[in-house]
């Protein structure tokens, strides 16, 4: 260890090991993965999240998983939970698509209307 | 790096590696490979998380779930459900983490933790203590950093006497000041010491801290040097820890692999280095003087200060030696300030204090206090009470060399003087709690026991003094305690106190002065009367038949293993004293609770 500066490099890159380990108050994306989201694809989708979070990097995100929401016709399903901001459901999910919620909804706070239930009830 | 969704944190603990977190590692590691997803969820070794007593513990985050008395067979459960199907195994987690609307509660909110507060202990049980990527992660070696770059020695030294930190190994004394002395000493050579050698009964706080979070000890050792002016430490630890010498020695090759030790410490020109010293476990090797012969490949024998250490230690150089829990608090002081270390705890006390808190009591385990907290919140709020519901009768601090804290001093704030004031010390750190069913004399008896079989045997007033306490003792408990004996004892642990050469000797009468001062009436019924007011000394006990609730039976009889008990059929039976070897089968075997102690 030479410097200051290689210590903090070191920290940064460890940070994410354990992170997840605090209690924290930031966003929650919650992928169902019962057997219907499973068997239409809800793997690669969760996958999908998790590459995102970690590419961006960010700190405050979690990605977890919960049983059948109710709505087979709709999974791949996720329901992404802001502090502070009503639950946005999204459907029908491929990692695509997670790619752009990620970007618009998780970062910059626009969530994506078109993925969501609202907009697929419609049609 | 791989980012995991999920943290399934394994408690690798002494307490929870003996009732099988091994096992339970090797498990999730298959199950997670069977259902492929050994990618999105990792599983971490941590150091103790407190709660020993309901082990082996998981916790797996983000969910925060808190799983007590695991099984292997459970493990498959919690991964296909939990980790696979996202959902909890509700009949797993720990009863008190779960709230009444049924969500999980945060840690901080569960009872047992609510009242803590993790200084020491605080990557205990978060982070993978083999793993110094994960410690440099919480902050670690940044103290260190900041240390050897911003600050002089000077600096570093003044930052600890101003947090007010006093040694944790039991005395008590200001660590900035014993800092100051060493750093003032004149040599050349230098030396930092870590006591590890945590022999008290029943205590483990030092080996906790050493298991979940060895960096830390290493840090402020580096730290204590760069203050003092040594290039050189030892940390003497005792071989019965295996677990402990094993992190530690994971943890030094690691730390020298990233250049936090060796030469040249972050390029100021610093060198440190550290070296383990194994102890055989004897009892004295804690004393300092004793512990520095021993590192020096002597006889563990203590020598009469001065010269105190700090002037003459090992290898007859000037010598820092603080304890395990001591260093521990070092990297937070100088990272968080000395101001905000001192706003915890009591005007005299500052900071936490770990206990090991064991005997009778609901929640056995590690807890961290803020000094000053009393003892009735450690054993009804944190400790969960006494099993049973039976009553507290007292709380022993200190082990061999402290005393007893009788009920009318549960509302005591826990800190060095209040305690020493009412004849105990903070010691170490362990405490005992015992309930109506502990007999006084015969816990005194037991640690006088102790102390006599780890005597040194260097000087008299405690190789010989001590003996002949005991065997007072040993005569009052097996019913044969003379008038005037509880004088004899306060005159003979008056003198030991004041003649003995080491800490051992002078502290070893504690127990029983202390048990004397509270517990007299004990004392004299054991000797004036021949009873055991706890039915605990077996000597003087007797077992007797009550005539009205005797059916006349006959099983007691067919089990006394002695043919102690006669009598007729469907009349009261009896038994013969000079025959009975007070064993209990009668009472265990009898419907009726006809069978009585007293």
């Amino acid at each position: 260890m030479k410097s200051l500066k290689e210590l903090e490099e070191i920290r940064q890159r460890a940070l994410e090991s354990v992170n997840l380990r605090k209690e924290r108050n930031g966003t929650r994306i919650v992928v169902g993965m019962g057997t219907c989201g499973i068997a239409a694809g809800a793997r690669p989708v969760l996958l999908a999240f998790l590459e995102e979070v970690k590419k961006r990097n960010l700190q405050d995100v979690i990605v977890t998983q919960t049983g059948c929401i109710g709505m087979c016709r709709f999974e791949p399903m996720a329901e992404v939970y802001k502090p502070g901001e009503d639950k946005v459901t999204y459907v029908k999910l491929t990692p695509e698509k997670v790619r752009r919620i990620v970007a618009e909804h998780i970062v910059n706070g626009r969530p994506v209307t078109e993925f969501t239930i609202g907009a697929a009830d419609q049609q | 790096m791989e980012l995991y969704r999920a943290h399934v944190l394994v408690c690798g603990g002494t307490g929870c590696t003996s009732s099988g977190s091994v096992g339970i590692i090797d498990r999730f590691n298959q199950e997670l490979e069977k259902h492929h997803i050994q990618n999105e969820v990792k599983v971490v070794r941590t150091g103790c998380f407190g709660l020993c007593e309901v082990g082996p513990i998981v916790i797996v985050y983000p969910e925060g779930a808190f799983y007590s008395r695991v099984k292997v067979e459970d493990v498959p459960e919690i991964v296909e459900e939990h980790l696979v199907k996202g959902r909890i195994v509700k009949r797993l987690l720990y009863h008190d983490s779960v709230a009444e609307d049924q969500t999980i509660k945060s840690l901080d909110e569960v009872g047992f933790y609510k009242k803590q507060m993790r200084v020491a202990l605080r990557n205990c049980g978060v982070i993978d203590p083999e793993n110094i990527e994960e410690y440099i992660a919480v902050d670690g070696y940044k103290a260190l950093g900041k240390v050897l770059t911003e600050m002089t020695p000077e600096q570093v030294i003044e930052i600890i006497k101003a947090s007010g930190l006093r040694g944790r190994g039991g005395a008590g004394f200001p660590t900035g000041l014993k800092w100051e002395f060493t750093r003032k000493a004149p040599g050349d050579k230098k030396f930092v010491c870590c006591n590890a050698d945590e022999g008290d009964p029943g205590a483990f706080m030092d080996r906790s801290i050493l298991e979940g979070d060895p960096h830390s000890v290493i840090e402020a050792m580096a730290i204590a040097g760069y203050a003092v002016g040594a290039d050189q430490g030892y940390i003497y630890v005792r071989a019965e820890y295996p677990i402990a010498v094993k992190r530690l020695t994971i943890a030094i090759a690691q730390a020298r692999e990233y250049g936090l030790l060796g030469k040249d410490i972050f390029g100021t020109g610093f060198n440190f280095d550290i070296e383990l010293r194994l102890g055989a476990g004897a009892f004295v090797c804690g004393e300092e003087t004793a512990l520095i012969a021993s590192i020096e490949g002597r006889r563990g024998e203590p020598r009469p200060r001065p010269p105190f250490p700090a002037v003459k230690g090992v290898f007859s150089k000037p010598t820092l030696l603080n304890n395990v829990e001591t260093y521990a608090n070092i990297p937070v002081i100088i990272l968080k300030g000395p101001e905000w270390f001192s706003s915890i705890g009591t005007e005299k006390s500052k900071g936490t204090k770990v206990f090991a808190l064991g005997g009778k009591i609901n929640n056995t385990g590690l807890v961290e206090i803020p000094m000053g907290t009393t003892l009735r919140e450690i054993v009804y709020e944190i400790g969960g009470g006494i099993p049973g519901g039976k009553k507290f009768k007292a709380a022993q601090t200190g082990g061999p060399s402290g005393g007893c804290i009788p009920a009318e001093y549960l509302d005591t704030p826990i800190d060095y003087e209040s305690l020493t004031q009412i004849g105990s010390m903070m010691g170490s750190g362990g405490l005992i709690i015992m309930d109506e069913d502990t007999c006084m004399v015969d816990i005194a008896r037991f640690f006088l026991d102790f102390t006599v079989s780890e005597s040194c045997g260097k000087c008299p007033p405690c190789r010989i003094g001590t003996r002949r306490m005991l065997e007072i003792l040993d005569r009052i408990v097996s019913g044969k305690g003379q008038e005037g004996d509880i004088e004899k004892l306060e005159l003979l642990a008056k003198n030991i106190k004041a003649s003995a050469l080491c800490g051992l000797g002078q502290t070893a009468p504690n127990p029983v002065l202390s048990t004397i001062r509270y517990f007299r009436d004990e004392y004299e019924a054991h000797i004036k009367e021949k009873r055991c007011p706890a039915g605990v000394c077996q000597a003087l006990l007797q077992y007797v038949i009550i005539p009205e609730l005797c059916k006349g039976c006959g099983l007691c009889a067919r089990n006394c293993p002695v043919g102690a008990i006669s009598g007729e059929l469907k009349k009261p039976y009896s038994i013969d004293p000079d025959k009975c070897i007070k064993c209990g089968v009668c009472m265990e075997k009898c419907r009726f609770n006809a069978v009585k102690k007293q």
